[in-house]
């Protein structure tokens, strides 16, 4: 559907390094990064505001990086949805439409459609400047899908919402999409919205695109220590292995593979195994390690331990710990199996 | 406790209010006691004339202000370009040149083209009015934010499409207020006019004229009704761009 190649781009402070990425039809690709990766100047070079310094883009197999952006085909919701603060929430979604020359019984069928389904319909006739953020945000969305472009471009769109909101819009967002049916990339620095509403994720960060897969599989194998380190993986530890150990600062850790020479590991917290008493399992992985600090995360506690000189974290459930009675400096046992662990070349 | 920090504040700052105020009520209570002569004047043909002229070039300098200053606003808000500051700077210099000068300057240049007719009242008028409308329009695009277009681009629309359907409704407030600060800046234009174009005759010019030759009681009513008219057109051009954004 959509095809980035080698995307680069120096505007004011940002730049694009040789982004590449693909989208498929009717999928929902969410770009993940921290803030000033890029990520709008991205979205804006896609919809043809920017022209890119090098590299392709293709739409449908056809390359569009020089057509300008009113013949893209491409919708954009910048981050504060862009409304025409001059016209009703109507002009607004109609604006599109008037362009390509429709009947006006024709626009005000489509307009009326799509704000049905976008639960818009009684605020058609009002201003866009006296409706709520939501609303607005909905007026965006309702004008931008309206055209029926080949995909939809969306920058932070809940980030000026609040939490409630948020949440709401996020599950009629998945409504939305089986509806109307569109392919969406979607910019956000969340992790919430990437899991919710994503597909495919690219980690986009200092300009460039560090990770593309599948929603699950880029979180939980990141490919690389920034990707690792954004997600908040924690646990990166480094090591010297020879075949399928590791030798960590004198203690010997079992990898899921052969490995040779100084490497980098990352052991996800969540499949790091606590108890009071030395475990029976067929884990290689089991070590000793001291409680120095407890932290609580809502339903989740996180448990910093240390390993020697090595500091791991891990998460347990309120109720385990609660029930194991654990405290600071305790001593406890830990394991985690090798194949849980992630190797970065 | 008594807030004397306000109070010190309204007594000083009141002046400028009251020193504005007082000679615009005392001329018009004085010819509502003296309403013979204001009939009289209307009856003048050259003073009907002179009003005449005064709102027609004052209104033909708004225009014009319009059709060259507001594509000039919007470079200036949208686009960098070498010597930006001199181009801004030349717009805003007609504030601090005297405006005997500029009647002096303008007749150095044109001279004959410009002398005694009502291209010569229109371009005293516009040079020293225009930057008003520029600046105004300016000031409106720099509002419009980019994003805004961009999403108008990409919603189908080409760039001149965007400039008449979504730039220009959304600086138009500005722009008008600032058309209108040129109106009125035109219609209160005497020092170039008197060098430039003493024919043909506008009522501000006439003012002068009567009281020269006549005296301030025969120059009072003329002065009033200038006064009348500047405010209910000025009014008038306020609620339409009012109403228009």
């Amino acid at each position: 559907m959509l095809r980035v190649e080698n995307l680069s781009k120096n505007w004011k402070e940002f730049r694009l390094k040789e982004v590449s990425f693909k989208v498929g039809s009717g999928e929902y690709f969410i770009i993940l990064g921290p803030s000033g990766a890029g990520k709008t100047l991205l979205l804006e070079t896609i919809a043809g505001i920017f022209k890119p310094d090098l590299g392709r883009i293709f739409l449908e197999g056809r390359d569009i990086t020089n057509e300008p952006p009113e013949r893209r085909g491409i919708a954009y919701i910048p981050q504060n949805y862009g409304l025409f603060m001059h016209m009703t929430a109507y002009e607004n979604i109609a604006f599109g439409l008037k362009l390509r020359k429709f009947q006006r019984e024709k626009i005000r069928e489509e307009v009326e459609k799509i704000a049905g389904i976008l639960e818009i319909s009684d605020l058609l006739g009002r201003n866009v400047k006296k409706l709520s953020g939501g609303e607005q945000q909905r007026v965006a969305i309702a004008r931008a899908l309206a055209v029926k472009p080949k995909i939809l471009l969306l920058d932070e769109p809940f980030s000026n919402l609040d939490p409630n909101l948020k949440g709401r819009l996020m599950r009629e967002m998945k409504n939305w999409r089986k509806e109307l049916e569109f392919t969406a990339i979607h910019v956000t620095h969340s992790f919430e919205e990437s899991i919710v509403l994503g597909d495919r994720v690219g980690i986009l960060i200092n300009g460039e695109m560090k990770q593309v897969g599948e929603i699950r599989e880029v979180f939980s194998k990141p490919e690389n220590e920034d990707v690792a380190k954004f997600l908040g993986h924690e646990n990166i530890l480094e090591g010297v292995a020879d075949g399928r150990s590791l030798n960590i600062n004198g203690i010997r850790i079992e990898l899921p593979q052969k490995a040779c020479g100084k490497i980098r590991i990352v052991i996800p917290p969540e499949s790091i195994l606590i108890s009071k008493n030395p475990l029976v399992t067929s884990a290689r992985n089991n070590f000793r390690a001291i409680i120095h600090g407890i932290e609580e995360l809502g339903a989740i506690i996180k448990l910093k331990l240390s390993i020697g000189e090595n500091l791991l974290s891990a998460y347990l459930t309120k109720a385990s710990f609660v029930d194991m009675n654990l405290s600071e400096g305790e001593e406890v046992f830990i394991s985690f199996k090798a194949t849980s662990i992630h190797i970065f070349e | 406790m008594r807030d004397y920090f306000s109070i010190f504040l309204a007594l000083v700052g009141s002046f400028l209010f009251l020193y504005i105020l007082l000679p615009i009520t005392l001329i018009l209570s004085f010819q509502i006691l003296d309403l013979g002569s204001i009939i009289k004047a209307l009856k003048d043909e050259r003073v009907l004339n002179s009003l005449i002229n005064s709102v027609t070039t004052a209104t033909a300098t708004m225009l014009l202000s319009l059709i060259f200053g507001v594509p000039l606003g919007y470079l200036l808000a949208r686009k960098n370009f070498f010597g930006k500051n001199f181009v801004q700077s030349v717009v805003d210099l007609p504030i601090v040149i005297p405006h005997s000068v500029v009647g002096i300057m303008l007749l150095f240049t044109y001279s004959e083209a410009i002398l005694d007719n009502y291209l010569g009242i229109i371009s005293a008028m516009l040079f020293v009015s225009a930057s008003f409308t520029v600046n105004s329009a300016r000031e409106g695009f720099i509002a419009v934010e980019e994003k805004v277009e961009f999403v108008a681009r990409t919603l189908g629309a080409t760039k001149s499409k965007v400039f008449f359907t979504i730039t220009l409704p959304l600086a138009m407030h500005s722009i008008l207020t600032g058309a209108i600060m040129t109106w009125a800046r035109a219609i209160s234009e005497v020092g170039a006019i008197l060098i430039v174009a003493y024919y043909p005759k506008t009522a501000q010019v006439l003012v002068m004229d009567y009281f020269n030759n006549y005296g301030l009681s025969t120059a009072r009513p003329i002065a009033v009704l200038l006064i009348l008219m500047s405010f209910t057109l000025f009014l008038i051009l306020r609620r339409v761009a009012s109403v228009k954004s």
